[in-house]
């Protein structure tokens, strides 16, 4: 689908900027510039104004990242139960850092804060969808569901 | 040996989230029906009566927010779930969406009918993306069974941003803008969503109040701490046996709910410390553990009850590194409108990293309590306002951790 | 009523009063920075904090209503030392450059810093590190030294409706940006610097053309000739510590000489004449069914925002050059032949309250003299600079005259510096050519004054001329929707893209409230009242160069050097 038609369907929504940038991420990881450019039209506001929504909201990117976008939880629960660990057996798997995309386009690596799922620390989402209790070992297969 | 007592998580395990029928075998709707049946005045009086006081945080009593709401005039109201459950260590939202999503949408149902509102959202953190079909379902299932008349309920995304469980913040963001807040006054109640008076109530504010219009306000009232009655659910985090989830009555010490629910600290580890409430708590040392868990005796520590989660902590935690962490949890997440948050959040993170790296010294820890102070009453709105508690509460109770790190 | 009491001083304060309000009425005076009297309620710097009895958490005094009953302390220690601790957060990232400063010695954040002794700063210094944007020939931005009080964005959105301006990012990572992140020159920015007023400090300014006026009085194959519009002798004066209006036009012509200007003439001649082509032109198009409603084209941030947001309507805009550009492009043709000077070493510089003038200047298309027709703009705050450098005394200077050729003006010239000025010099010339008859009462009053959108009906002889008129561009929005919808009843539009008209025009002392621009505007009526000739038609130099040089308006001649076309600049990010 293409942006404009993603875009569309959120344009009855009063407010409904915020539900089509999410719809966007889904097909694209990330908000393109003409994407933006067109949400502000459809739902009539500046593009200034809708870029700077773009760029207030940490799942929001107007940066292009990778189409499996890895968020490492940091904040307090997960950090105590090795958060730190998780990020390093991370980016020595992907070859990359935290906030860098490996050069085929699959993964992003970002932090996050809590995502509420603090009853299985160290916690990590892949597009959203949580892993619980995470160490190094259980990387391998985790990156392996990411076709 | 305290029980627990699941008034919030009565139906937990219980009902089948995607089938309603099983939340009506449950005695669902039942409050919903007696709610109808009443004067809005008296429905009010009732749940004001309760003395619930929301459970996102805040603790402002419900019933009175409510009249508020009601007694506005206005062409259009709105009610809105703040479901954006940021706080770091609390998933208790979460249970109720995933496991019982009717008693949500039961009691914004009867605060519709309250207030006179026929519009409501449900705000749903980013980061329950696997809960938006839940809820449609459960909506679009209540709204099939005639029982939800006309009100009208939808579900909208946050997009990670912890500023947005403050409710203008996430009045804001609905209205898709940035989620900055707002300067109160004038508050929701009278010029909220859109500029109508809007009710922002958390989720375990709203799943509480079906059982309170059935049961009624007395019975509710006489349940745990007379001041802040009703059960808490509590989300255990840390160093404890039982890293699990309880709903107890308020009148439980913070001891009652570490050692007798919590199972005690683990690997036979001592007690250091636990933040209650958020990341925004004060942290508690064992001097103080007898302390009730409502909201006023923890106000009275200089503590919080927040949110209900507890984060405790044994003898081989480095406190100043976890409070360093915290700093940078609250520097990411300033939205940045107001001056001293914006620059306050990053200059305390700065501190608490020179410390944490063994560059600082008690210098460091003087200026940390000075700004942290101007910060808890010059900023703009909560999260501002609590960001330095964690800071000012351990900078004061465990004095030592910080000398240690001292160059 | 409500009964407060504000560090002792009781107040009775109509309801809804804030405390801010409160306070001003008993003469307390608050901080404030993000505070902006013409604009919404920001609360977003605390500076304004106080205690309230009672309350734990400081009130935003800007914000917050007062209630019966309220006890105010603006000044107690608990409040003192949070501005304090507020403004060293906020110095502590800002850069250390006041020296330097496009902004130093007329900045809200100096002032709040000395205000409250401010000597050493607990916060280790660290600026931010973003790039300065000088992008444009008009206005540069400093964002390191931005504050975040959002003044900038409202002027730019909600009063010009341009939306050049807004937020990136979250936290302490947030800055005002133009649009997308990019630089000012890629964005809908329309140089109206209508933020620079805004801006508290010295993030946004003007691009500062004063060494390359100093090095043109330096050089002395170089004729430095001057133009001055209409609105800068009022306030002129603001800039180096007069009352508004108090500069005599002669001290002002003197002091321009003294500062090392060759000839001294008046754009208010080329306002005149602007009225003869454009009056012509009108009157042209509604006998010849030509395109209506005809819209003036002084004012270059309109035309850059016609150009950019209607360009489907550029047939529309009347095809005078400004009065600047009239100006440059016959000061090296009529005027340096009237001279015997080469116009090869003619140096032109205009002095105006406008920063777009200095885009306008350096549009390709203008130099129809076959040199840069303008080659320098200087703003008011910059000939205010060059007057307090000088150090001349402008009470003791003695007046002198305007140079010849293009020195002389009338009272209809004045007024374009006013919202409704050129419609009402306009219809000044308009009545008497097209009835014949002698305008008694040339006084167009209700064309006058601070309303954004002003409308009137003439009627000359039976031809009735509707006329509007707009200052501030989301105004003339409202009027371009018309007139793109096919549905406006006007024939002739005036527009000017600053609120208030030039008189509050982007290079003009720093404005902080329409109060004083509506002072200007009294200032403006009061020289027009003055003068002896008011029409623009009656001026004999402008009489003299349709005799010697122009022959007619619309002519020939006038065509080559007086009219010009438009641009299509459709941006993708509006």
């Amino acid at each position: 689908m293409d942006y404009k038609e993603i875009i569309a369907k959120f344009a009855d929504k009063p407010g409904g900027l915020i539900e089509s940038y999410h719809a966007l991420l889904k097909e694209f990881s990330y908000l393109p510039e003409e994407a933006i450019v067109e949400a502000a039209k459809v739902f009539k506001m500046s593009t200034a104004e809708a870029y700077g929504v773009a760029t207030f909201y940490s799942m929001f990117s107007v940066k292009s990242r990778g189409k499996y976008v890895i968020r490492i939880c940091e904040s307090a629960p997960c950090h105590i139960a090795g958060a730190a660990e998780v990020v390093a057996a991370m980016e020595k798997e992907l070859g990359i850092k935290m906030g860098e995309s490996t050069a085929d386009g699959r993964f992003t690596l970002e932090f996050t804060e809590c995502v509420g799922q603090c009853q299985a620390t160290p916690v990590i989402t892949v597009n959203g969808k949580p892993y619980l209790d995470v160490n190094a070992a259980k990387i391998p297969a985790i990156l392996a569901e990411c076709k | 040996m305290a029980e627990e007592m699941r008034i919030v998580l009565r139906n937990y395990g219980k009902v089948d989230p995607l089938n309603i029928d099983t939340y009506l075998a449950q005695g669902g709707y039942k409050g919903l029906e007696k709610a109808r049946s009443m004067g809005t005045a008296d429905l009010i009086a009732d749940v004001k009566k309760a003395n619930l006081r929301g459970r996102g945080g805040a603790g402002f009593n419900c019933g009175m927010k409510w009249s508020f709401a009601a007694s506005a005039q206005a062409d259009q109201k709105y009610v809105i779930c703040n479901a954006d459950e940021g706080e770091p260590g609390t998933y208790k939202d979460r249970l109720i969406m995933e496991n019982d999503p009717q008693t949500l949408i039961e009691g914004m149902a009867i605060c519709a009918y309250a207030i006179g509102a026929t519009k409501g959202f449900i705000y749903l953190r980013g980061e329950y993306p696997f809960l938006v079909d839940t809820l449609n379902t459960a909506i679009a299932q209540a709204k099939d069974k005639g029982l939800l008349k006309d009100f009208d309920l939808e579900v909208r995304s946050g997009a990670g941003a912890y500023v947005c469980g403050e409710e203008t913040a996430l009045i804001e963001s609905i209205e898709g803008k940035r989620g900055e807040p707002r300067f109160k006054p004038p508050f929701p109640p009278n010029i909220g969503l859109w500029g109508k008076p809007t009710i922002v109530n958390n989720v375990e504010t709203f799943a509480n109040v079906p059982v309170i219009v059935e049961k009624g306000g007395d019975w509710y009232a006489a349940i745990g701490d007379k001041a802040y009655p009703g059960t808490k659910v509590f989300t255990l985090t840390g160093d404890v046996n039982n890293r699990t989830f309880f709903e107890v009555p308020t009148n439980l010490t913070i001891r009652q709910l570490i050692y007798d629910f919590g199972g005690g600290i683990r690997d036979g580890k001592k007690f250091k410390a636990v933040q209650i409430g958020g990341t925004s708590g004060g942290f508690i040392p064992e001097s103080l553990l007898d302390t009730c868990i409502a909201f006023d005796s923890m106000s009275a520590i200089g503590a919080t009850l927040g949110s209900g989660a507890t984060f405790v902590m044994d003898e081989t935690r480095d406190i100043v590194d976890i409070i360093t962490r915290i700093a940078g949890f609250f520097e990411h997440e300033s939205c940045g409108k107001c001056a001293p948050c914006r620059e306050g959040t990053a200059r305390v993170a700065e501190l608490m990293e020179k410390i944490n790296e063994g560059h600082g010294s008690a210098k460091d820890t003087t200026l940390l309590n000075k700004l942290g102070t101007v910060m808890s009453y010059s900023c703009l709105c909560g999260l501002g306002q609590a960001a330095p508690a964690p800071v000012l509460t351990t900078i004061k109770h465990f004095e030592a951790d910080y000398a240690a790190k001292f160059k | 009523m409500a009964n407060v009491i504000i560090d002792g001083i009781k107040a009775s304060v109509p309801d809804g009063s804030t405390i801010l309000q409160a306070a001003n009425q008993v003469g307390v005076r608050i901080p404030t920075l993000c505070y902006h009297p013409d604009q919404s309620i920001k609360a977003n710097c605390r500076v304004c904090v106080c205690e309230v009895e009672g309350n734990r958490l400081l009130q935003a005094a800007c914000a917050i209503p007062v209630f019966d009953g309220m006890v105010i302390k603006t000044r107690s220690p608990k409040v003192i030392e949070a501005r304090k601790t507020i403004l060293e957060l906020i110095l502590a990232n800002h850069p250390q450059d006041c020296l330097n400063c496009i902004r130093n010695g007329n900045c809200e954040l100096q002032e709040l810093a000395e205000e409250y002794c401010i000597r050493e700063n607990p916060f280790e210094y660290k600026v931010r590190g973003f790039a300065k944007d000088f992008s444009t020939p008009s206005l540069f931005r400093d964002p390191d030294k931005c504050v975040l009080c959002r003044r900038c964005i409202e002027a730019c959105s909600v009063i010009q409706s341009v939306n050049a301006l807004g937020l990136q990012n979250r936290g302490h990572h947030s800055m005002v940006v133009p649009t997308m992140g990019g630089n000012l020159i890629d964005s809908p920015c329309v140089m109206c610097g209508q933020c620079i007023h805004a801006c508290p400090v010295g993030a946004i300014g003007e691009v500062e053309g004063i060494n390359d006026f100093l090095a043109a009085v330096a050089d002395p194959d170089k004729i430095v000739v001057t133009q001055i519009a209409p609105a800068v002798r009022l306030a002129i004066s603001e800039e180096i510590g007069m009352e508004t209006g108090a500069m005599s036009m002669e001290t002002f012509v003197t002091g321009l000489r003294q500062v090392g200007f060759d000839h001294v003439l008046h754009t208010n001649f080329t306002a005149d004449l602007t009225i003869l082509e454009e009056g012509n032109e009108l009157l042209k198009r509604v006998k010849e069914g030509g395109t209506l409603p005809m819209f003036t084209s002084c004012s270059p941030g309109w035309i850059n925002f016609c150009e950019t947001f209607y360009p489907d309507l550029l047939d529309n805009l009347s095809t005078c050059k400004s009065p600047q550009q009239m100006f440059g492009s016959l000061v090296k043709t009529y005027w340096a032949e009237k001279m015997g000077v080469d116009p090869s070493r003619i140096y032109s510089v205009s002095i105006m309250p406008c920063v777009a003038k200095k885009f306008e200047a350096s549009r390709p298309e203008m130099n129809a003299s076959g040199y840069r027709d303008v080659d320098l703009v200087l703003t008011t705050r910059e000939v205010g600079r060059l007057f307090r450098m000088s150090g001349l005394d402008f009470s003791k200077l003695p007046g002198s005259n305007f140079d010849s050729w293009m020195g002389a003006y009338t009272g209809a010239a004045v007024i374009f510096g006013a919202s409704g000025g050129v419609m009402e010099a306009a219809l000044r010339t308009v009545y008497e050519v097209v009835t014949g008859n002698t305008l008694e009462d040339v006084n167009f009053t209700g064309i006058r004054g601070f309303d954004g959108i002003k409308e009137a009906e003439v009627d000359l002889n039976g031809l009735v001329v509707k006329v509007a008129i707009a200052h501030s561009l989301s105004n003339a929005r409202k009027l371009m929707d018309q007139v793109r919808a096919g549905e406006s009843p006007y024939h002739f539009i005036e527009i000017m893209a600053c609120p208030g008209g030039c008189i509050g025009g982007g290079g003009q002392p720093i404005t902080k409230r329409n109060a004083k621009r509506i002072e200007r505007i009294d200032a403006i009526y009061l020289e027009d009242e003055g003068l002896p000739i008011r029409k623009s038609h009656e001026n004999p130099e402008v009489k003299q160069i349709y005799e010697d040089f122009l022959q007619e308006p619309l002519g020939h001649k006038s065509h080559e050097l007086l009219h010009t076309h438009y641009h299509d600049k459709h941006k993708t990010v509006l």
